[in-house]
């Protein structure tokens, strides 16, 4: 397997969602390939600090505000029958 | 090495219990519904528009719509994955009014497979957001992701950092599995790739490819 070729299954990879057979191939090349391993490793890196870091968290006042806005919205409105 | 697993919320059990009630009026059913997903709403908005006022508006409009539209909600998805959808069309459409000079799409495809092919190949220290404090990390993870192209960072907003599947994302975003899995693949290199910077392993990195 080539770096290119990792690379492309690299998705695949950090989901796990792959046959046992590409996964066996792949983690070979990670055995001898020190740049796709820290390619691999890195980019789950990022996955979890994106998901462990609320960027955007929505504050407690605004949630409130946010939240009676869209009832009050809601209760001025009726569903859309069906087409 | 280990795999990425995605997180889940758990809720789907009765969520279908409080959709059938919404649908039937129940307006408190509803306000549950809201409390459950305002905040996956508001951080997806965000992230697309990348900014405040925006973000705000579109979880507005994203539930109002939802709520106007309840009896056409077919219940071939979930909930959250129609509902995702109709606050990615707004988001668009806002991004769209303030880049008008901009095409913003979700089809685009930008450059070539090149523009994610890594460069840098430095290991990073081994908790790399304890290198700098949370509203500096914050700041770094913001920057990074606002250059990426709307259709790359929405894919990665909605895979990795709110867990829908792949098939959930297609089908939110109205796109097929190997697009999404393409824009995936490019979104995270590319995050990668410029994170680098910030969390390279000063003491023993080993330089260029």
């Amino acid at each position: 397997m080539t770096c290119s070729e990792f690379l492309k299954e690299l998705t695949d990879y950090l989901d796990d969602t792959m046959d046992a057979q590409t996964k066996a191939e792949l983690e070979d090349h990670l055995q001898w390939c020190h740049n796709c391993y820290v390619i691999c490793n890195t980019t789950k890196m990022t996955i979890e600090i994106y998901r462990d870091s609320d960027i955007y968290e929505l504050p407690d006042d605004l949630r409130s505000r946010l939240r009676s806005a869209i009832l009050t919205k809601c209760k001025g409105h009726e569903h859309k029958d069906q087409p | 090495m280990g795999t990425i697993q995605p997180r889940l919320e758990g809720q789907a059990s009765d969520e279908t219990t409080l959709v059938h009630a919404a649908k039937a009026g129940d307006i408190s059913a509803f306000e549950e519904l809201v409390r459950r997903y305002d905040r996956n709403v508001f951080r997806i908005a965000q992230h697309i528009t990348q900014n405040r006022e925006d973000a705000e508006d579109v979880v507005q409009d994203a539930f109002l719509k939802a709520y106007q539209n309840l009896a056409n909600f077919q219940e071939q998805s979930k909930f959250y994955t129609w509902l995702v959808r109709i606050a990615v069309n707004e988001a668009l459409m806002r991004l769209r009014r303030r880049r008008p000079e901009r095409m913003v799409s979700l089809d685009e495809d930008i450059k070539t497979e090149e523009d994610s092919m890594p460069r840098e190949v430095a290991d990073w220290a081994p908790n790399p957001e304890q290198l700098y404090g949370q509203g500096e990390l914050k700041e770094i993870l913001g920057k990074t992701i606002q250059g990426l192209p709307p259709s790359f960072r929405t894919v990665f907003v909605l895979r990795d950092v709110e867990g829908l599947s792949t098939e959930e994302t297609a089908d939110a975003l109205d796109l097929s599995i190997p697009a999404v899995k393409s824009r995936l693949l490019r979104a995270r290199l590319q995050l990668r790739e410029r994170l680098s910077k910030y969390f390279k392993n000063r003491a023993g990195g080993d330089g260029k490819k």
